[in-house]
């Protein structure tokens, strides 16, 4: 048996998806990681704070070779998830010509599950505006990050914090990032389980774990990342 | 239970033959007793259309007693009907009530083409099964029973999986017409005994590679397969399918 046939079979295109979906899973943590630095602003914490730690953390992960190496790995693993996501969905979509007058429809799943080509649509527009608002600013463009700070680790850095107080100053930018936030939840509801079906995990008893932290996953993440514009757009950040 | 006699509308799918476009039809099933199964009121319209000197309908059965999985009609939305864990043959018109209109399709998938009305093609699974769902024994005498021990959960667990009658719901069901849970009752049926072993890596790789020669889709694990299969085959067996899979895939 070679590669490309493993590869190209039905079960091998979905543990490409399953792989890659982890991996992606796995830089959401710290993606989030990172930005909830900001939350150091709180009045609870440090009111003035005003984004050093997040910048420093900006700082960290801009400068540093690894990083900056892994973030080629980032984008392989999302053109290679969105670009067999998109195939497998065309392909299975046009497994059954002729449909049904009277859908299965929610009597045997969720929703959520049927929808990962719609939800991963959604994920990938808000994908492309995110990209704009911030990576490409901040590795090539600098519009909005004209201003440079002195960090308190005495390095001098781009001012983040404030383009990400420029960029949620606005409402439609909030609820954009609200709405995407809600679809992540519900992609990730389906997919981080699936994706270790997909790997094989059989186990009755790791399954029910795998299930348990899944749900957690899809709520504390995405909701943690909906706060950060609602918090930056309500004034209790920044 | 209370037996009453109901009247049920139909509306059934009907098509000459696999290249005539089909469409639905009307029927009123009168008069019918509640404790008929569900082909029996079919087989009672179906004599009233040949008095009228009309065309029967072609619907497929075989058993009807839920073991040989012919029967296969796409009932309100649901493959085998509204009961869980019920084949279409077992399926009694108490499950409906008087004045109903009750919509009937046949499986639906490229892989299982209309052979006429509610028939369809499903000599897929049997090429699937061809292609490794066996195992090659020098058949002798009968070896004794107690020869070869096996653990008790796994006995059980792979007697689970060949309950599987091959009917076909899973595929019907599953959004993208996957064929993945009958394959997996296949495989684990058969690699959770020591007598699948030998064959076990080929097995996997062989039946997953006619399942897509056939133009059935690709699992995404909604679970619609395990919501209607009327044996009740969990979608746990898909993982295990996927496992074996990897495993043939990497050390063959």
């Amino acid at each position: 048996m070679t590669w490309k046939q493993i590869f190209t079979s039905s079960v091998g295109k979905k543990i490409t998806m399953g792989v890659t979906g982890l991996f992606l899973i796995s830089f959401l943590l710290i993606h989030m990681g990172v930005n909830a630095c900001i939350f150091k602003d709180l009045s609870f914490f440090d009111a003035n704070d005003n984004g050093d730690m997040f910048n420093r953390a900006a700082d960290f992960m801009g400068k540093t070779v690894v990083i900056r190496l892994m973030e080629v790995v980032l984008f392989l693993g999302f053109f290679v998830h969105i670009i067999q996501g998109f195939m497998l969905e065309a392909s299975n979509r046009s497994k059954r010509k002729i449909g049904y007058a009277v859908n299965l429809g929610d009597k045997g799943s969720k929703w959520y599950s049927r929808s990962m080509g719609l939800l991963g649509t959604i994920l990938l527009l808000f994908l492309m505006l995110h990209w704009w608002h911030f990576w490409i600013p901040s590795r090539f463009t600098h519009a909005g990050l004209e201003n440079e700070v002195i960090l308190s680790n005495g390095r001098v850095s781009h001012d983040m914090f404030a383009l990400m107080k420029a960029t949620f100053s606005e409402w439609w930018v909030v609820i954009v990032y609200v709405v995407a936030c809600i679809s992540l939840a519900y992609h990730l509801l389906h997919g981080f389980q699936s994706a270790f079906r997909t790997l094989g995990l059989s186990n009755s008893r790791y399954i029910s774990l795998i299930n348990a932290i899944g749900v957690g996953y899809s709520i504390i993440v995405p909701l943690i990342f909906a706060l950060m514009p609602i918090s930056m757009k309500l004034g209790w950040v920044g | 239970m209370e037996h009453k006699i109901i009247n049920v509308k139909l509306k059934v799918w009907r098509q000459k033959n696999g290249n005539a476009s089909g469409g639905f039809e009307m029927y009123d099933a009168n008069d019918i007793s509640t404790e008929m199964s569900f082909l029996e009121m079919f087989d009672v319209l179906n004599e009233r259309l040949i008095k009228e000197g009309k065309d029967p309908i072609a619907f497929d059965h075989d058993c009807r007693e839920g073991i040989c999985g012919m029967c296969s009609m796409f009932i309100n939305g649901r493959p085998h009907g509204p009961w869980q864990g019920t084949t279409t043959c077992q399926l009694h018109m108490r499950a409906f009530n008087d004045g109903d209109t009750v919509v009937v399709e046949p499986w639906r998938a490229n892989a299982f083409p209309v052979l006429k009305d509610l028939m369809v093609d499903r000599s897929a699974f049997d090429r699937i099964i061809q292609a490794g769902g066996y195992i090659s024994v020098n058949t002798g005498n009968a070896v004794d029973g107690n020869a070869l021990p096996i653990e008790k959960d796994k006995a059980d667990l792979a007697f689970a999986n060949a309950a599987c009658i091959g009917c076909g719901a899973c595929v019907a069901a599953c959004k993208n017409s996957s064929a993945m849970l009958f394959l997996s009752a296949k495989v684990s049926h058969l690699s959770l005994l020591p007598q699948g072993a030998p064959e076990r890596k080929t097995r996997a790789i062989n039946m997953i590679a006619q399942m897509d020669k056939e133009g059935f889709g690709a699992c995404t694990n909604t679970g619609a397969c395990e919501a209607v299969c009327p044996k009740e085959i969990s979608i746990t067996n898909i993982a295990r399918l996927n496992q074996e899979y990897l495993l043939a895939g990497l050390t063959s």
